[in-house]
């Protein structure tokens, strides 16, 4: 037990700060994957079928190909992204991305393919009156969208949205291989040092089981507060 | 765009792609044996039993899959009984470590998946069994079993794809599957966009003819309830 105390002995500050990191990343990648389907979404209810094709390979690539791949592409592929456009604008030098926006964007695009998933299905089963009735009642279009459309969407999304969270909290776990310290991460470096590794890796587990049971236990009650009413 | 680096690179990625089936179709099978076993707990009406089966379940969908295999393969060799039981033959090998995450971790999913799909049999079908006289042992062999694979086709393909994107954890443990050569092609030539392309192509055929050998089977035995 003495392994978890806090300051210079134990490696529990260490543990909790990793923790931290899981969280900013696990909410960053959540933020960016909304960000992506917000301009998915859009593309995959679309009629032109080019836009549709778009929206369509976006999901079913990232979908059907490991999340570890992804990872990779971004973290030896990132920089040298940033520094073609970068010598496009005349700037030459090495640019060096930090490991938390890599591994942050790299997760924010495998969570933005479910949650466009998820919004696509919502939008598709709300009611097609709501959408008339909004139209002929003259509504702008910002009261049409986020006072009408998007409080119905949201409440068909929530519980499926919540497993999104899930899925992209335990996707974090993946961007341990980028030297990024995150729980995973630290419980290596720790294990390393150690030579305890069945114990931080154990406690890795029961740290990433309390993540997603508190995390449940919020998202249910966001569940009950925009099912009100129904 | 380095299309040589593309085409020398494809068949050792397709070398690696049938360590990845093998990792895949030994789990998947083992899994479904555990998700059986477990869903079959989970019907239990003794409350002990049913929480055990539930913890499981539990643990193993609430953490990465990477935490599940780092336990195995790090952690377990600590532990100085085991390596002197006949386990440890099997617990030293990466390849039988990986295997057997995989397996735990698709099993919980699957008994998630039995369960659900045992429960929502219609009772009228067992009552009809029963009361044909036939005994317990057979209703559930040869009529729960049955209608719970049909039912559950569906969530068990998405179950096979997520399994088939789970094996590539298997590089993490210095297993050389597809995504372990994709990222020794990559880390040593740092072509990533490439390397990418065709590794990701040999995921997507695979995921693409799961997902259509499953929808050929929900159409073959789908039936009308």
């Amino acid at each position: 037990m003495e392994l978890l105390y806090f300051g210079d002995k134990g490696w529990g500050d260490e543990l909790f700060f990793a923790t931290l990191m899981t969280i900013a990343v696990s909410i960053t990648a959540m933020i960016i994957g909304f960000i992506f389907a917000a301009l998915f979404t859009p593309l995959k209810l679309s009629n032109n079928k080019f836009l549709n094709s778009i929206g369509n390979a976006y999901t079913t690539v990232i979908r059907g190909v490991p999340e570890l791949l992804v990872i990779y592409l971004f973290f030896f592929g990132g920089s040298g992204a940033i520094m073609f456009v970068a010598s496009i604008f005349g700037y030459n030098d090495y640019i060096e991305i930090n490991a938390f926006l890599t591994g942050s964007f790299s997760i924010g695009i495998i969570s933005g393919a479910y949650s466009t998933e998820v919004f696509r299905g919502a939008l598709q089963s709300i009611d097609k009156g709501q959408f008339e009735a909004a139209k002929v009642l003259g509504f702008n279009k910002y009261i049409y969208f986020f006072k009408i459309i998007l409080p119905q969407m949201l409440r068909l999304a929530i519980p499926n949205l919540s497993n999104v969270w899930q899925i992209t909290l335990k996707d974090t776990s993946l961007i341990s291989v980028t030297g990024l310290v995150e729980i995973m991460r630290q419980s290596y470096i720790a294990a390393g040092s150690t030579r305890d590794p069945l114990f931080f890796y154990s406690f890795a587990a029961v740290l990433y089981l309390m993540l997603t049971f508190l995390s449940m236990q919020l998202l249910n009650r966001l569940e009950t507060k925009y099912s009100k009413g129904y | 765009m380095d299309i040589e680096l593309m085409i020398s690179s494809f068949p050792k990625l397709l070398n690696a792609t049938l360590i990845t089936l093998k990792l895949l179709s030994v789990s998947l099978i083992l899994g479904l044996f555990i998700g059986l076993g477990f869903a079959i707990l989970r019907m239990n009406n003794n409350k002990l039993i049913n929480k055990f089966a539930y913890g499981y379940s539990y643990i193993f969908r609430g953490t990465p899959l990477l935490v599940q295999i780092f336990i195995i393969y790090f952690g377990l060799g600590q532990i100085e009984y085991l390596r002197t039981t006949f386990l440890w033959v099997v617990l030293k090998e990466p390849y039988w470590c990986a295997i057997i995450a995989f397996s735990l971790n698709t099993g919980a999913y699957t008994s998630e998946i039995l369960r659900s799909a045992f429960q929502t049999i219609k009772p009228g079908y067992l009552e009809a069994g029963r009361s044909l006289g036939i005994p317990s042992k057979i209703i559930f062999t040869k009529i729960q079993i049955p209608i719970a694979i049909k039912q559950s086709l569906p969530a068990y393909g998405n179950e096979i794809i997520l399994m088939l994107k789970g094996t590539s954890l298997a590089s993490t443990v210095t297993l050389m599957d597809l995504t372990g050569v994709a990222k020794y092609i990559i880390s040593t030539t740092f072509k990533p966009v490439e390397v990418f392309i065709v590794a990701g192509g040999i995921y997507l055929f695979m995921t693409f003819i799961i997902h259509n050998v499953i929808k050929y089977l929900e159409k073959k035995y789908g039936f009308q309830t």
